[in-house]
């Protein structure tokens, strides 16, 4: 048994310095000389990024809190009309990347677009006479990037919803607790790890987005990095702004992590899940247009964009060559998709097994990589495996008498190794946050009983969290397809994906052409998405 | 689960074992501009030739920074940019090969070439102010006059994150003081009618309903807009602004160049030559003017009718080099200037 643990420990470890090779390296390439840039980064705009940094995240916080949580109240403690719809399709916004959604409201209500040419012309008004909301502000970064990312929230809220056992409601309200405040008191607090682990894992995509900040034209620590990078040419000061990123990650690390401490509710799961509540006519056309907001501005407004501008231009675009590009897009998806479930099943189990200061590194240095943008990711991931493949083509030259090229780096390889880079962390978190709802006893009655840990795992644990790791397929694979910065740096030739695509014509600033396959991604994100969701709730009826 | 694992294994496999199978009639390409915006090009190339092009688009600096760590098995054989900062970065780099080509001496002025000849311009981007026509008396005729203070809260512009600023800003470095530039940008950023946002077309859009009246922008993005009359609103948006050719009295319009280099390392070096003499050569020149609206190197091109209705106008002569050299601290200067 001894040995089985520190096996289960070897592989956490390994699986931990994977992730952590690229961040090293951006450790290894911030030493190089930095030529005074980071005074003149100090005494201009750093101070510029950290607080419009810190007030994107704070404005994402509040407003994926009350959107994600709120949506998964209604959908598991009310009966309404839609229901089994909106428990999918609140998921839908988080299929589209969010600086396509930034695009699209931006064609909508920028002062060119049609919505305030509508208002000049009716109200016979000019530019100037009138006040309507900046869309390009950090205002709008923080309606776009909430409206997007609360699916996180909700995904994980939800989860922890129905997982909970209706008995702590159930004797709630025995005690004179109105449904409200068992809402408040019982139901929420024992939520409170998932809900925190959605929140931080939607504040760490915001702290990565380049995409919608750069086209707002907002100052963050991501468009300071590419900024120093591209215009100041300077690698190592880029790299040095990176790995502040990465303090603000560790300190997000320590705030959820603390709060999980604080609580620990474990329910036995006899189960009992609860009933929803029925509702009278109107109290149901409240909830049903409570329930819609997040998926009226998520999704459905900027798809109709998007439909809109793909009508006038699918013609042109929808050719033979679009389905490769489906097809490259699935299968790197799912690929990583199922290995980033498998290693954060070793890495979050390993920890509950033992909790040493092993498994608990490699479950932080595993978390980190989700805040870091993609760019720097696969910079990080490039240098040292394009380093193996040179030292590996040395060796076999030197000792056969063949070149082995780049085996690695500049292929599929390097690829899906960035991606778990950056997405493992959002894997584990769903992985973990379930596992926290499963009382330790399961594990001890299994063990006694004489299963290996492995045996239970595979028996015992993931049956009963299948809803937790299905949700972190989801989201990886969801992820996988939007992500674009990595994938444009490590690709292979004449390899593209959709986001490649979507994002070289969106870019040139042909928003229309780009719209065709913005909704492919949305429509390939789609078919996992309601499949899975319809599978985690089989379970939970 | 695991047969679907070992399927996409082999499909790994495979596109690896692919990639390893180099053929001596292609050439790999690492491109900075837009594949769709290239395409035609290369096609015409592979149909006139038979080479086949392998193509990996991105940004030029991750492009730069790939070809640095793949060192020596780099499989690229030509580095392709959209502007001459990151041509130099590349030479500075030190990856790139002379190029020895009489098509290419021929075709291409020395003005867009490389004194060393380890890089070629191909085609010519230029940056104007535009005015739109209904603005009463704008009297406009050089950079420097984008920061007269009766401009105030006139002026369209993008972020100085984007390399068209940043190259401008450079070439206004090369012929003044620094102290006078960081005053005029000063200046120019008071003038703003919004805080920087979107790209060129955004400013033109912006300008044509009446959020300002004065814009900078990159000439084949206004022509684009014009090429296009079924776009209704970006036709119209762009028929409300003219074109107005900065400093033809003294220096000339600040142009940039895209362009091309051959790399050390490239595995496919005669192929790569010859994609690049067919890129300076007539029929790829036209494309660029006639297709992507740019200025072509070559001299005898014709141009498109929306950019001959513009009139010829003087370039700067400035070494290109000179773009790459300022570059950081054109940047510097417009951080401490507040130009987002």
């Amino acid at each position: 048994m001894r040995f089985s643990n520190i096996s289960w420990q070897l592989s956490s470890l390994s699986i931990a310095s994977l992730i952590a090779f690229p961040l090293l390296a951006l450790l290894w390439i911030s030493f190089d000389a930095s030529q005074g840039i980071w005074r003149h980064l100090a005494d201009t705009v750093l101070l510029d990024y950290v607080l419009t940094s810190v007030w994107l995240m704070l404005g994402v916080a509040v407003s994926t809190f009350a959107l994600g949580v709120g949506a998964a109240y209604l959908v598991t403690h009310y009966e309404f009309t839609g229901k089994g719809i909106f428990t999918w399709a609140l998921l839908l916004p988080l299929a589209v990347p969010t600086y396509i959604t930034a695009y699209s409201y931006t064609g909508l209500l920028d002062v060119a677009g049609p919505l305030q040419s509508q208002l000049r012309t009716t109200f016979n008004v000019s530019y100037g006479q009138y006040w309507f909301p900046e869309i390009r502000s950090l205002g709008g970064a923080i309606f776009v990037m909430s409206f997007v990312l609360y699916p996180y929230v909700y995904l994980l809220a939800r989860a922890a919803f129905v997982e909970q056992s209706s008995s702590f409601r159930n004797a709630a309200q025995l005690l004179g607790l109105s449904q409200h405040q068992a809402f408040f008191k019982v139901t929420l607090p024992i939520a409170r790890p998932a809900i925190v682990a959605g929140i931080s894992l939607a504040l760490m995509e915001t702290l990565a987005d380049y995409g919608a900040v750069s086209y707002f034209g907002l100052s963050t620590f991501t468009t300071g990095i590419f900024r120093t990078w591209y215009g100041l040419d300077s690698v190592a000061g880029a790299a040095q702004l990176a790995l502040i990123l990465l303090g603000f990650v560790i300190v997000l690390m320590t705030i959820e992590k603390q709060s999980r401490k604080r609580a620990r509710y474990q329910s036995s799961k006899t189960h009992s899940p609860f009933e929803p509540e029925k509702l009278s006519k109107g109290k149901n056309a409240l909830v049903f247009s409570f329930a819609l907001i997040p998926l009226l501005f998520g999704f459905i407004v900027p798809m109709s964009q998007l439909v809109i501008w793909a009508l006038s231009t699918y013609d042109t675009l929808f050719t033979a060559e679009f389905w490769q590009l489906v097809s490259n897009t699935l299968t790197l998806a799912s690929l990583t998709a199922i290995i980033a479930l498998i290693l954060a099943l070793v890495v979050a189990y390993a920890y509950r097994l033992t909790a040493t200061t092993t498994t608990q590194l490699s479950k932080t240095v595993v978390g980190l990589g989700y805040a870091v943008p993609g760019t720097v990711i696969a910079v990080g991931t490039l240098v040292p495996l394009a380093f193996l493949d040179n030292t590996i083509d040395d060796w076999f030259r030197t000792h056969v008498g063949i070149s082995t090229g780049l085996i690695l780096s500049g292929t599929l390889t390097a690829l899906v190794i960035a991606y778990l880079v950056r997405f493992l962390a959002v894997a584990l978190s769903s992985v973990e946050s379930g596992l926290s709802t499963i009382s330790p006893n399961i594990d001890q009655a299994a063990r006694s009983l004489g299963r290996t840990p492995a045996n239970t795992v595979r028996t015992i644990h993931m049956p009963m969290l299948r809803s937790s790791l299905l949700t972190a397929l989801i989201i990886v694979f969801v992820d996988v397809m939007k992500e674009l910065p990595a994938t444009l740096i490590l690709r292979p030739f004449n390899f593209n994906t959709l986001a490649v695509r979507a994002y070289e014509l969106a870019s040139d600033e042909r928003l229309m052409d780009a719209s065709f396959a913005s909704i492919f991604i949305v429509l390939a994100g789609l078919i996992p998405v309601i499949f899975l969701t319809k599978a985690s709730l089989k379970q939970t009826h | 689960m695991k047969k679907r694992v070992i399927s996409l294994a082999s499909i790994t496999m495979a596109s690896l074992l692919w990639a390893c199978q180099a053929t001596s009639e292609e050439v790999n390409l690492y491109s900075a501009r837009k594949e769709a915006l290239i395409k035609p090009l290369l096609e015409e190339f592979t149909q006139s030739t038979g080479i086949k092009v392998n193509i990996i688009s991105s940004k030029a600096d991750a492009l730069l920074k790939r070809i640095q760590s793949e060192g020596k098995n780099s499989p690229a054989d030509v580095l392709l940019t959209t502007d001459a900062g990151r041509l130099h970065r590349a030479k500075n780099a030190g990856i790139f090969s002379v190029i020895r080509s009489e098509v290419i001496d021929q075709n291409i002025p020395e003005q867009y070439k490389d004194s060393d000849s380890q890089w070629v311009g191909l085609s010519v981007r230029a940056r104007p102010i535009m005015v739109t026509k209904s603005a009463p008396s704008i009297t406009l005729s050089t950079y420097e006059d984008l920061a007269n203070p009766e401009l105030n809260g006139q002026i369209c512009i993008r972020s100085s994150s984007n390399i068209y600023n940043q190259s401008l800003v450079a070439s206004l470095l090369a012929v003044s003081d620094e102290e006078l530039i960081e005053q005029w940008a000063k200046g120019l950023v008071a003038n703003m009618a919004r805080s920087p946002q979107g790209g060129d077309r955004d400013q033109i859009r912006a300008a044509a309903v009446g959020q300002c009246s004065v814009v900078v922008a990159n000439t084949y993005y206004l022509a684009n807009m014009l090429s296009n009359a079924e776009k209704e609103t970006d036709f119209a948006a762009g028929s409300s602004v003219t074109v107005i050719w900065p400093n033809q009295e003294g220096r000339g319009t600040h142009v940039n160049i895209s362009g091309a280099g051959i790399l050390k390392t490239a595995p496919n070096a005669d192929n790569a030559k010859r994609l690049i003499e067919f890129l300076a050569s007539d029929k790829a020149q036209e494309i660029y003017a006639n297709v992507n609206f740019e200025y072509p190197v070559k001299a005898g091109i014709s141009l498109h009718p929306i950019l001959q209705k513009w009139g010829s106008f003087k370039a700067d002569t400035l070494d290109m080099d000179k773009l790459g050299t300022n570059n950081a601290s054109a940047v510097k200067l417009m951080d401490r200037a507040g130009w987002k």
